[in-house]
């Protein structure tokens, strides 16, 4: 019961409408979530102890309560004491705090991998510790970071539907209400599942190439 | 070991490159380094020899202060090193090369970037500039034709070779080096201490930890014996290791050949 008319005037028109609201969302939020990753990774590597704890503190919160708790919080509570953001503001804040709070895991750990020798031999050459951290162990922490932050875009790909519950118009949204408009749940549903599926496989392509064009030997197979 | 850094130089009458007196380190309570002194002067190599656990490799990482001394003055070309100082802390490391037991060299660069950071990031040359003098570093310790690989892809031997290179790329005064040898696979020792043997000849100042007994004999100056942190026995290889002989070192250099080593 392929409804072609339905597909191609209604839910495709939707979908679409969602679909660059969705990578509106994920691009941005990848992209400083990520940079939010690196420096709270840094800060909890090689931090004084007090930004450590604060750092540590920060990722406990935001990898301890689920997120669509915090998209409610930021959405609903936080006008409370004066703040207002509207749904997509809302969804790209809370996204961003959420991403780099689980990226900074990865390349906290990937900095911590990198050999104490080699932080000793930068020392020994006369670099001082910004030298160290900058031309020694972040291109290299990067590079071990690479699958894992990559593994946390995917997931923010998929997390980014929750955006919908705080009326983001994004793929979802507009996916739930053709499906609660029609009653037609299942081929909605089914499309905005392909949609996904269709921009995971890209962002796996992606990724992919960029393991590929910063390989080194001894960093990984090929 | 009550003498003044004055004395000792007065005493040698040479002209001491690197000066270390009553050097002292702790660690958990327990002294790991207790009132170490000596002196290098210039192309002087000396060796520092012991038992593991002595000490040999602490008291080399304090002399470029990667180990913090707790107590002790260490002095290059007669200026004294303030540790508190950050910058005069890289400036001297920068004039003292280290070679360490495992190489340490920086995963994700080239051999020729290896030798090259260094020369861009700490003395601010230029990137082409850099390159020639790493090409002309790695080509004196043999390495020229590897200079595009990556560490993974050399063997022990040939990393070594390039931490060598990347020392001597800084123009060193001094080099210190922590058991060169200790690492490799015993067909591979003979191009590394090759290299180390062509830079004694050359005139290059050093104070290496090793157990390759033969080297010491052969190219020594000096021989430190250390045990628990202290030296305690310091001499010419021929007067500590002749024949009848009651010192410490022989002792310690009969147990090495028994134990094969």
């Amino acid at each position: 019961m392929f409804d072609a008319a339905f597909v191609s005037q209604e839910l495709l028109p939707a979908l679409n409408r969602g679909l660059l609201v969705s990578i509106a969302l994920i691009v941005p939020s990848g992209l400083l979530g990520f940079i939010g990753g690196i420096l709270l990774g840094c800060v909890r590597a090689f931090g004084s102890p007090w930004a450590r704890r604060l750092g540590d503190a920060y990722t406990s919160i935001i990898r301890g309560v689920p997120l669509a708790v915090q998209l409610m919080m930021i959405y609903f509570a936080l006008p409370k004491v004066g703040i207002y953001f509207e749904p997509y503001g809302a969804s790209l804040i809370s996204f961003i705090l959420c991403n780099s709070a689980y990226q900074s895991e990865y390349i906290r750990g990937a900095l911590l991998s990198i050999r104490q020798g080699q932080i000793k031999a930068a020392q020994a050459l006369g670099m001082d510790s910004l030298q160290t951290i900058v031309w020694i162990v972040i291109p290299q922490a990067a590079r071990r970071a690479l699958p894992g932050c990559g593994n946390e875009i995917i997931y923010l790909i998929k997390y980014s539907s929750l955006a919908y519950l705080v009326t983001c118009m994004e793929l979802m949204g507009e996916g739930k209400v053709v499906a609660s408009d029609t009653f037609r749940f299942t081929e909605v549903f089914l499309a905005v599942g392909a949609y996904y599926l269709v921009m995971v496989t890209l962002a796996t392509w992606l990724l992919r190439w960029l393991e590929k064009r910063f390989y080194i030997p001894g960093f990984g197979a090929r | 070991m009550s003498e003044t850094v004055a004395q000792l130089s007065k005493k040698t009458g040479a002209s001491p490159v690197l000066q270390v007196a009553h050097l002292s380190k702790k660690l958990g309570g327990k002294p790991i380094l207790q009132d170490c002194s000596l002196t290098l002067n210039r192309g002087e190599l000396k060796v520092l020899i012991g038992p593991s656990g002595a000490g040999k490799s602490t008291l080399l990482q304090c002399i470029n202060c990667l180990i913090p001394p707790d107590e002790g003055k260490i002095l290059l070309e007669g200026r004294a090193l303030n540790v508190a100082d950050r910058r005069a802390l890289c400036a001297f490391r920068a004039q003292v090369g280290m070679i360490f037991q495992d190489f340490n060299l920086f995963d994700h660069l080239t051999a020729e970037e290896n030798v090259a950071i260094a020369l861009r990031k700490v003395r601010g040359m230029n990137r082409q500039d850099a390159q020639r003098r790493a090409q002309e570093e790695l080509g004196r310790v043999g390495m020229s034709r590897r200079a595009g690989l990556y560490p993974a892809q050399l063997s022990g031997g040939q990393k070594q070779r390039v931490a060598i290179a990347r020392a001597l790329a800084m123009d060193p005064k001094v080099i210190l080096l922590d058991e060169p040898t200790s690492a490799l696979d015993p067909e591979l020792v003979g191009e590394v201490l090759a290299v180390i043997k062509d830079l004694a000849r050359g005139g290059m100042t050093m104070l290496m930890a090793t157990h390759q007994m033969d080297f010491a004999r052969a190219l020594a100056h000096e021989i430190l014996f250390m045990e628990q942190g202290i030296i305690i026995e310091q001499g010419a290889p021929d007067v500590l290791l002749a024949e009848g002989s009651a010192t410490r070192t022989r002792d310690f250099c009969k147990h090495l050949l028994e134990m094969g080593a």
